[in-house]
């Protein structure tokens, strides 16, 4: 039964990866992108991983595929032009994906994996949160609040790359405003009479 | 991984179908930089499922530490990746990327 959920899973993630590289439209792309990541979310449930699964839907559906939707919605390209290239790179693409699958082959081949003899999920803890919570807040504390830094130097590196200055826009300044004197603003003049000023 | 049960096999065949999927998609969408973008996401993904498979079939927790550190670098990289696509943009008013060569000496 797990292997026929297995077998199911797998075949929409491979399809719906393929399906991203070779949509004409990057929309139908980043709804793909969306099914791949969602069915491999299924995947991970499947062998016991629920936390790593859930995360993966927040993360990846709920902001990295809508970033992804946001920018080809902004974007104002002609994508059909794009995607002239595509048979001319084919052959090429063809020949390092085979030389690169032929080669994870002979690796894998060779090697004696040490699976199978454990199967669980979460040793000596109620949930999959819990194990990876016992570990992640001990042992790998100092890794886990430097993906913090990481998160925050790459959300400052967005806004500073996408912030631009615009020279027409005008904006009120408050300490300009209250430095304001009288004798910067008010003159007085002494107009004779008959004249102008 | 014989008869009925799942085995890490099975996982890594998924993980390396994802992986060798994601280096083909950069090979024949040259020009698209967005689809190069969720090629590297794919990847990573695959990336992601490698670890998540090792961790559970050989009965540590570790490995899901590590992808969720895989996690975090994806996010940051899509995050950082599409700004430079919106400024590249917004200097160039296009996005084709087959010849970009404005840093060329």
């Amino acid at each position: 039964m797990q292997l026929i959920a297995f077998y199911i899973l797998s075949t929409i993630v491979v399809l719906s990866a393929l399906f991203v590289i070779a949509a004409r439209n990057p929309v139908h792309s980043v709804l793909w992108l969306i099914c791949a990541f969602f069915t491999s979310a299924g995947l991970l449930v499947l062998i016991g991983a629920e936390f790593l699964a859930m995360l993966l839907v927040v993360v990846y559906v709920g902001a990295v595929a809508v970033l992804f939707l946001f920018v080809v919605m902004m974007l104002d390209v002609d994508f059909v032009e794009l995607k002239q290239g595509f048979l001319n790179y084919l052959p090429a693409g063809a020949l390092v994906a085979l030389a690169l699958l032929a080669e994870i082959g002979v690796v894998a081949a060779a090697a004696t994996f040490g699976g199978g003899a454990s199967f669980d999920p979460k040793p000596d803890a109620a949930t999959n949160a819990q194990a990876l919570s016992k570990v992640l807040y001990t042992d790998y504390l100092l890794l886990f609040q430097m993906s913090g830094i990481v998160l925050l130097v790459a959300m400052m590196g967005a806004i500073v790359l996408t912030l631009r200055a615009r020279a027409k826009v005008k904006r009120q300044d408050i300490a300009k405003q209250t430095g304001r004197k009288r004798k910067d603003a008010v003159e007085l003049k002494d107009v004779r009479p008959g004249q102008g000023i | 991984m014989a008869g009925m049960e799942i085995g890490v096999g099975h996982y890594l065949s998924v993980s390396a179908a994802l992986f060798v999927i994601g280096v083909f998609g950069i090979f024949v969408n040259r020009k698209n930089i967005i689809v190069i973008l969720m090629a590297i996401e794919l990847i990573l993904l695959s990336v992601n499922i490698n670890l998540v498979a090792f961790s559970v079939f050989n009965g540590t927790i570790v490995g899901q530490v590590f992808a969720m550190l895989v996690l975090t670098v994806a996010a940051a990289e899509a995050a950082v990746g599409l700004a430079i696509l919106v400024v590249y943009f917004r200097n160039r008013g296009e996005i084709a990327v087959e010849d970009v060569n404005v840093l060329r000496g």
